[in-house]
């Protein structure tokens, strides 16, 4: 169903170029639907049915508005189309409505709740909860950021070859937002949200199949599995458990093998990214076996040429103490102090090194700083038991 | 008003690019590299003229020539001077004729800012309804 819904959705965005009417056609579609199939079965096509009981009632709803402010009837090409699409069906225009959905003039978290809401299978109660926001507020920004494609003049359509990398790029950055923000729920007793991750693993399938064969699309779809893979491992304990204490036989193996087939079928096309060489490093961690550090160590090199924030050279970091330059990576880290200064997985790393260094005091005030920064009730719990276990 | 909307979409629409730069961009104007500023300038409106697409525009003279009229209440005062304080002052804007804001952004990356600044993107209101 969430699949049809996005499909008759984009269908009628293409159609009528007005998200508003768009949605509000296709949810009196729903709602006709529901007495007509519980009177008469399902159709054969039930996704075609919703399109053109909808497109009826969109036409309808413009004949009637044209009539209210006294214009000529003149939705002719509108009807025509209605006519053809009735024989041919739905057209699939998802691609066109999530590079629309994520377009960079409007702010990520628009683009996350507008993906969410018309590609997603989420209610706009369920993603105002799992963002935290009331109900109303994500109204508001729903609303404005309809209203700003309506009125800055974002096109619908898939963008041109030229910009297609950058345009790509802004739509997976919105789907990796989504999952991060499953992965790790910024707050509340849990520390994943399981749906969130599953909608951005959806999104990015969704994206796979409508364009095969785009590496970094491959690459984010591998590095979600990866992580996804091992979520019941993550949360088998009181707090989130890190990876080296994680029970392996709680790790998806379906998950990890396809997540590996999408990272060997991404490599085979010959274009590196960041997002495969973060599914490449996530790779290396998923092996039951020892870890290769240098190995990571060398990936988190690549990752660097691509991006250098200060997350990334956090992790680079910690794979540098991880492969036996604990000195090095302790000076990186105090180089990173400034530009980190809210972020608690950098205290928590920090506070690992200085204990592995056998400085057990800067450690003990490293973890208070973790401590007082995590963000849910898991990592507090978590941190805790580090803390304790390093006096 | 929706159906107003509707139909209006498959249109082109025009946008305007507010050209702002920073003060070593303006000081390009004056120096050895003037050449080089103005000649990438003369290139872009060419080729904005040239694609069809030109609606209006104007470049302005240095930040230093500005004039502002201050509103405030009921007094009106004339200060020297831009805004104080910007690190990027407008030097220049355009509005250009396309399809769409993708089509308008094609061209606002096309500016030949060399020394740091943004070009703010912004469609222009609809004229007036006229009076029949």
């Amino acid at each position: 169903m969430r699949e049809d819904r996005g499909r008759v959705l984009s269908s009628l965005m293409a159609k009528f170029r007005n998200f508003d009417q768009a949605e509000e056609a296709l949810q009196e579609a729903l709602a006709s639907a529901f007495t007509h199939w519980t009177r008469n079965g399902l159709p054969s096509n039930p996704a075609a049915w919703l399109h053109t009981a909808a497109s009826r009632k969109a036409i309808d709803r413009l004949r009637k508005a044209r009539r209210d402010e006294g214009l000529s009837q003149d939705i002719g090409l509108l009807s025509q189309g209605d006519v053809a699409s009735e024989s041919h069906g739905v057209t699939d225009q998802r691609l066109s409505l999530i590079f629309t959905c994520c377009h960079p003039a409007l702010e990520p978290k628009s683009s996350i709740a507008l993906t969410l809401r018309t590609l997603g299978g989420l209610t706009t109660t369920e993603i105002a909860n799992a963002f935290l926001d009331a109900e109303t507020t994500l109204g508001q920004r729903l609303c404005r950021a309809k209203a700003k494609i309506a009125q800055a003049g974002i096109p619908f359509r898939v963008p041109e070859p030229q910009d297609w990398d950058e345009r790509l790029n802004s739509v997976l950055k919105v789907i990796y937002l989504i999952f991060n923000e499953g992965y790790c729920a910024s707050s509340g007793a849990t520390s994943v949200r399981v749906d969130l991750c599953e909608e951005a693993i959806y999104l990015a399938r969704m994206i796979e199949t409508l364009r095969p064969d785009e590496p970094e699309v491959l690459g984010v779809l591998a590095l979600m599995l990866f992580a996804h893979a091992r979520y019941r491992a993550r949360i088998a304990g009181a707090g989130v458990v890190p990876l080296e204490a994680q029970d392996h036989l709680l790790w998806d193996q379906g998950k990890l093998k396809e997540a590996e087939a999408c990272l060997d079928r991404a490599l085979t096309l010959g274009k590196t990214g960041p997002y495969q060489i973060q599914a490449a490093i996530m790779a290396l961690h998923s092996q039951a076996a020892a870890r290769d550090w240098g190995q990571i160590l060398m990936l988190y090199d690549a990752l660097i040429t691509f991006d250098a924030n200060p997350v990334i050279r956090l992790n680079r970091a910690v794979a540098l103490a991880e492969a036996g330059f604990l000195e090095l990576a302790l000076q990186e880290l105090t180089a990173l102090e400034g530009a980190l200064t809210m972020y608690q997985p950098y205290f928590a790393a920090k506070a690992d090194l200085l204990r592995k260094a056998g400085h057990e005091a800067a450690a003990q005030t490293a973890y208070a700083q973790a401590i007082g920064l995590a963000r849910n009730a898991a990592d507090v719990a978590w941190l805790q038991r580090q803390k304790s276990a390093a006096t | 008003m929706f159906a107003n909307l509707t139909l209006e979409s498959y249109k082109t629409m025009q946008f305007a690019l507010m050209i702002s730069e920073t003060h070593e961009g303006f000081e390009d104007r004056n120096n050895a590299r003037a050449g080089e500023y103005w000649g990438g300038w003369m290139a872009y409106s060419r080729a904005i003229a040239e694609s069809g697409i030109f609606a209006g525009g104007a470049g302005l003279e240095l930040p230093s020539t500005a004039t502002r009229v201050v509103f405030d209440g009921a007094s009106k005062t004339v200060q020297d001077g831009p805004f104080p304080d910007a690190r990027e002052l407008l030097g220049g804007f355009f509005v250009i004729e396309v399809d769409s804001l993708d089509d308008a952004i094609a061209w606002a990356k096309r500016c030949p800012i060399t020394k740091g600044g943004t070009v703010e993107v912004r469609p222009v209101l609809p004229p007036p309804p006229q009076a029949d």
